[in-house]
């Protein structure tokens, strides 16, 4: 290739680095990339729409197959914000086991998300490992909530099984072995010098950038974003369990993989501390099938990082809107920033590294009118609308500053 | 059968290389099917391989219900494979549209599209489900077998590690 000639390079939906649907447009010039525009929607089911169409206790069963590693985020979020719409508030004992799968949960997605990086760096003898791993974590969610994945504990006002004396001791056991096959992990991602010198200033995220890119959970944590809606926002039993929230400073794939690894050693500290203070009492309490009128937002810190939900409730049984804002739509801005001006080989590591789940994200959807008259607004317009609709409703965004562009149109 | 066909049969059975789609799922089969490629369930050890491209794969795993986006795709990727190939519906989304039946954005599943050699429903399906369905597969592309499959070895429970 001659110098100074780019070149476009799709990469997508299928392909060999991600398992799930999605598109990159990558611009190179030799082996650098010089833009990358990624391209969402493939797994736009229309899950928001369905859900107007469905009970709310429908609602959990759908919301829950959002996304199949983070469902129990998603189905607590939605839970927790009608809850607040109804006005009722799960028993103590009922959060402190909705707080005991949401670590595990954690655990599973950590250990999911530490092989495929080691695959997708070619160590695929750390894929084997995490993933066997990986097996234990799955084998107690099973145990716990009757499935390996897909948990169905939620409901309304409480969760739907308890916990046993028999399944506690069980839980202890295996953590332990989870708990020693973690610190050999640590000891991997701290000592091998060849994962440390792949990771190492790959995919760089500086801290202005991460908060000026809005980055979330793990990725925003390992560029020194010291963020974490566990501690900033109490939810569940958030607020009794006492836990680290653990950043790096390293801001690149190195940093993300840390802020992993010893998250996953916070989270089988805290669900021995829940176990240990498990409180008595009812698992659920009575909730009413009809949601009255009104609003609430969810929020919930899931593993790839803070997971929103807005629920609008009409009264009756059907909720009257529901918008899912999933951690990886907030991350994904931050990608191609990550990926300016590096090569092409470190595409699959640093679109990893943000645990991408591109089912939470495929949120996206274009409403033409048939009838009505069509308008297509440009970033610049649209920006101008959301401004003066927020200016109209006493919220002043002109000043902030001007540099999120979206990738020109072609 | 003549002793060509054997061999080919054989060959068949013994390295059916795989590529997995996923046609709009919400990712828990997906890591379903990887976990069961993982050394818990370990898929390998029938000569299955995980392959990136479809020109090198003789079945294809689909998992969800597929979505109106990537339709097209899947139908480009199936024609992409070489004969003689065949389509594995893995969950209950991939096999009639599950839990996200009616809504606007997707087709009832994969025979909606494609011509499906198996099903293996479970929500998500389980590695041990997936296994035996990929089993079962193998197994009935020996004529001989194709009667009375559900003969076919079944997997062995995967024991759980103390």
């Amino acid at each position: 290739m001659f110098e100074g000639e780019s070149v476009q390079v799709p990469v997508g939906p299928q392909h060999p680095a991600l398992k799930e649907p999605t598109s990159f447009m990558l611009t190179l010039q030799g082996e650098k990339i010089l833009q990358i525009a990624v391209r969402l929607g493939y797994n736009h089911r229309g899950i928001e729409k369905a859900c107007e169409e469905r009970t709310y206790v429908q609602g959990i069963y759908l919301i829950e197959r959002i996304c199949g590693i983070c469902s129990h985020s998603h189905a607590t979020c939605f839970v927790q914000a009608v809850e607040e719409i109804v006005g009722i508030q799960a028993p103590p004992r009922a959060q402190y086991i909705r707080t005991i799968v949401a670590e595990l949960e954690r655990i599973h997605s950590h250990l999911l998300w530490l092989g495929v990086a080691g695959h997708e760096v070619g160590f695929d003898t750390l894929l084997m490992y995490s993933w066997r791993d990986r097996e234990i974590v799955m084998d107690l969610l099973a145990l716990l909530t009757g499935n390996r994945v897909n948990y169905g504990i939620n409901t309304f006002g409480g969760v739907r099984r308890d916990i046993s004396p028999e399944q506690k001791a069980d839980i202890f056991t295996r953590l332990n072995a989870l708990e020693e096959r973690t610190k050999y992990y640590v000891s991997v991602a701290t000592q091998e010098t060849t994962l440390i010198n792949r990771l190492r200033n790959v995919g760089v995220l500086s801290p202005a950038d991460a908060v000026r890119m809005g980055a979330v959970g793990p990725t925003a944590r390992a560029s020194s974003v010291d963020r974490d809606i566990r501690r900033d926002d109490p939810y569940l039993a958030y607020g009794e369990i006492p836990f680290k929230v653990i950043t790096a400073d390293c801001n690149d794939v190195y940093g993300r993989t840390l802020v992993r690894v010893g998250e996953l050693m916070e989270s089988y500290k805290m669900i021995r501390h829940a176990l240990e203070h498990l409180p008595d009492g009812p698992i659920a309490v009575k909730a009413p099938r009809k949601v009255p009128a009104g609003e609430a937002l969810g929020r919930y810190e899931a593993p790839r990082g803070e997971d929103v939900h807005y629920v609008r409730g009409n009264g009756t049984e059907k909720p009257d809107r529901v918008k899912v804002r999933a951690p990886t739509l907030a991350n994904v801005q931050a990608v191609a920033k990550m990926l300016e001006d590096r090569y092409l080989a470190d595409l699959p590591i640093v679109v990893a590294a943000i645990d991408p789940c591109f089912s939470c994200t495929d949120r996206l959807t274009e409403v033409r009118r048939a009838d009505g008259p069509s308008s297509v607004l440009h970033w610049e317009q649209l920006r101008q609308y959301g401004i003066e609709w927020h200016r109209r409703h006493g919220i002043d965004f002109s000043k902030l500053n001007n540099s999120f562009r979206c990738p020109e149109d072609h | 059968m003549s002793l060509v066909k054997r061999v080919v049969l054989w060959a068949r059975q013994k390295s059916p290389w795989v590529l997995h789609f996923n046609t709009g799922a919400c990712n828990a089969c997906d890591i379903e099917i990887i976990a069961a490629l993982t050394p818990r369930y370990d898929l390998e050890r029938f000569g299955v391989q995980l392959k990136g491209t479809p020109r090198h794969a003789d079945v294809l795993l689909c998992s969800g219900p597929v979505t109106h986006q990537i339709k097209d795709r899947l139908v480009r990727i199936y024609e992409q494979m070489a004969e003689p190939k065949f389509v594995v519906a893995i969950g209950t989304c991939a096999c009639s549209g599950g839990v996200f039946q009616g809504c606007y954005n997707v087709e009832s599943g994969i025979d909606q599209v494609l011509p499906v050699a198996a099903y293996i429903p479970g929500c998500p399906a389980s590695p041990a489900a997936i296994l035996d369905g990929v089993v079962k597969l193998l197994a009935s592309l020996d004529p001989a077998n194709a009667p009375k499959a559900e003969e076919a070895p079944k997997a062995e429970d995967p024991a759980v590690p103390a």
